[in-house]
């Protein structure tokens, strides 16, 4: 048993960053790593290193609605879909050039996104355009898949670019 | 679906002057001025009030989990009934309807609604990084990361559907920020032009920054009560009712990918020829708005919104979203949205005043707090009190009887719209 008034918390060299005196304002960190599975959507993922997109559609015969971003069930009748391989060419269906972001993104500005739509398929895909500047865009202009060498395991294995004959 | 419960009534309200930045407060403080003021303003003692219901979106904001609970604690609420709701930038205008659900079902005669945010606590990058956190982690965060990004592209497609220019856009802007000059709480005023709009950054193409709202701190409250409660507040001093008539909520996929291309839910006004080529929703249009639309109009016997309508205070966190809700809201048809703002219909002296207060642009919005802001500014404006409370009656519109308020989230993923009316 130990009953010490003398007790002393230990003084350390680590300090606030202070923001402002009245009110006080100070920095308060905060920072974590999360262990993110892609669950169902594991495959969309690992197939972009294959250098292929892969959609979903439904594997109910009445319904057979194709999606170009994959779900592992469909929205229009509940039933589970099976993964369904885009075309690498599409259009651009609408676009923007963002020259400001979120934080994560900033450094990358100014760049193109796009949503994507393919023959065939029911719904769009969210992609980076790149090659063509914010004036060359337009919309039912023509664009090809193309994968990243190196995988990060994002969305962004995939972009697109203008699919015109090579200078 | 039809509704069956006990009338509801708003029965006072209250708002802190939407700002950048106040960290002078913290949002205890800040809601805690609000409620006082709507307690004042209402004649109304914190023993009457049966219970509440939080407002905030974002936790990564707030840094502080179960912050709803703290507001009811240091309110002196606790240990009557409460819960939070959240839906993104809806979040305030599905808590208002939550409140509504708690007096109309018998449950609770008086409850109080409360939302807030404190968005100064990050960066402007930050935040739009934690605004985006409300897409699709999978597969939209990655890829654009930009909430404006993504409304740019809606706002591209609606320009190619129907020929929307940018100075449309420009003029919602330039409408919002100017009423704003005249509501002491906004956060924005600023006389503007169409060239100031289209000359300010390009933030995502089309829209530059004056076509973006801002980050806000700020609180707002409303307090609604049964019938019967409320003709017994509004017997006391200085205090009259406003009627909700009727509640609409709809909502739509997460991502905007997954938007199908189908038919119009067409309003008692429309027909099915009006849009016979139109792909609908795809990604110009929020079915969400319509399908909250339809369920309110309905609930409130609204069968001819433009002329039933004496005002609205609709979610514009960008001027691309204003105009597409007017259609969606059926103020006018799909693809009239341009030409509804270039007629000077949604102007304060127009046809039906839109954003009156400075809407979402020019007041604020803090998110929790935003469909909040509305109901209050709505509720002064149909007890013709907005002299009062601003100490200008330039924004009050004249022989207002009935108004639409419209709380949005996400890409169009939960819209709110609640009838409000003035009571005789
Ligand atoms: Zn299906």
């Amino acid at each position: 048993m130990t009953l010490n008034p003398d007790a002393k918390m230990e003084e350390t060299q680590k300090g606030a960053e202070v923001y402002n005196v009245d009110p006080l304002i100070v920095k308060s960190h905060y920072e974590i790593d999360y262990i993110h599975s892609y669950a169902q959507d594991s495959e969309f993922f690992r197939a972009l290193g294959k250098k292929k997109l892969m959609g979903s559609k439904c594997t109910n015969k009445k319904c057979g609605y194709v999606y170009a971003t994959p779900r592992g069930h469909c929205m229009i009748c509940g039933s589970e879909t099976e993964w369904y391989e885009l075309p690498n060419h599409g259009k651009v269906h609408a676009f923007t050039t963002c020259f400001f972001g979120g934080e994560e993104f900033l450094s990358e500005t100014p760049f193109n996104l796009a949503m994507i739509e393919f023959e065939g398929v029911n719904s769009l895909f969210m992609a980076r355009l790149i090659g063509a500047d914010a004036e060359d865009l337009y919309i039912g202009m023509p664009v090809k898949a193309k994968f990243r060498r190196n995988q990060k395991f994002s969305p962004t294995d995939v972009y697109f670019v203008p699919d015109v004959a090579k200078k | 679906m039809s509704y069956k419960g006990r009338d509801v009534y708003m029965v006072s309200g209250g708002v802190t002057k939407f700002a950048k930045a106040s960290p002078d407060m913290d949002f205890r403080l800040r809601v805690k001025k609000a409620f006082d003021y709507a307690l004042n303003d209402g004649n109304i003692t914190i023993q009457e009030i049966d219970g509440s219901v939080a407002s905030y979106f974002s936790d990564h904001f707030q840094r502080q989990l179960m912050a709803g609970i703290m507001v009811n604690d240091y309110l002196g609420l606790s240990p009557k009934p409460s819960k939070r709701i959240e839906g993104g930038g809806a979040t305030g205008g599905l808590a208002f309807q939550t409140g509504f659900e708690e007096i109309a079902s018998g449950r609770m005669d008086t409850c109080a609604v409360y939302g807030f945010e404190t968005m100064s606590h990050v960066n402007t990058w930050k935040g739009n990084e934690f605004i985006a956190l409300a897409s699709d982690t999978n597969f939209d965060y990655p890829v654009g990361g930009f909430y404006t990004g993504y409304y740019a592209m809606m706002a591209n497609r609606h320009m190619h559907e129907f020929g929307t220019t940018v100075e449309q856009l420009a003029k919602v802007s330039v409408k919002n920020h100017g009423n704003a000059i005249h509501n002491p709480y906004s956060q924005s005023p600023m006389k503007l032009t169409v060239q100031d709009v289209r000359n300010s950054p390009m933030v995502s193409t089309p829209l530059t920054r004056l076509d973006v709202c801002t980050m806000s701190d700020g609180a707002a409250v409303a307090i609604l009560a049964s019938g019967e409660k409320a003709f017994e507040i509004a017997d006391r001093e200085g205090t009259k009712p406003v009627k909700i008539a009727s509640i609409g909520t709809g909502t739509d996929t997460m991502r905007l990918s997954d938007r199908p291309f189908g038919r119009v839910p067409l309003l008692s006004n429309e027909k099915e020829s009006d849009y016979k080529d139109l792909k609908y929703p795809g990604i110009h249009s929020f079915r969400a708005g319509r399908t909250a639309a339809k369920e309110a109009y309905k609930g409130a016997g609204i069968t001819d919104p433009l002329n039933e309508l004496d005002l609205v205070e609709l979610h514009d966190a960008y001027t691309s979203s204003e105009i597409q809700t007017y259609e969606d809201l059926g103020l006018c048809k799909y693809g009239e949205g341009g030409q509804f703002i270039d007629e000077g219909k949604s102007e304060l002296h127009g046809k039906v005043p839109v954003n009156p207060s400075g809407g979402l642009l020019a007041a604020g919005h803090p998110v929790g707090a935003t469909g909040i802001m509305q109901a209050v500014f709505m509720f002064w404006q149909l007890q013709h009190t907005v002299k009062k409370h601003f100490k200008d009656d330039t924004l009050q519109v004249k022989n207002a009887k009935r108004g639409l308020i419209h709380s949005h989230a996400g890409t169009g993923t939960y819209v709110a719209v609640s009838i409000m009316e003035a009571v005789q």
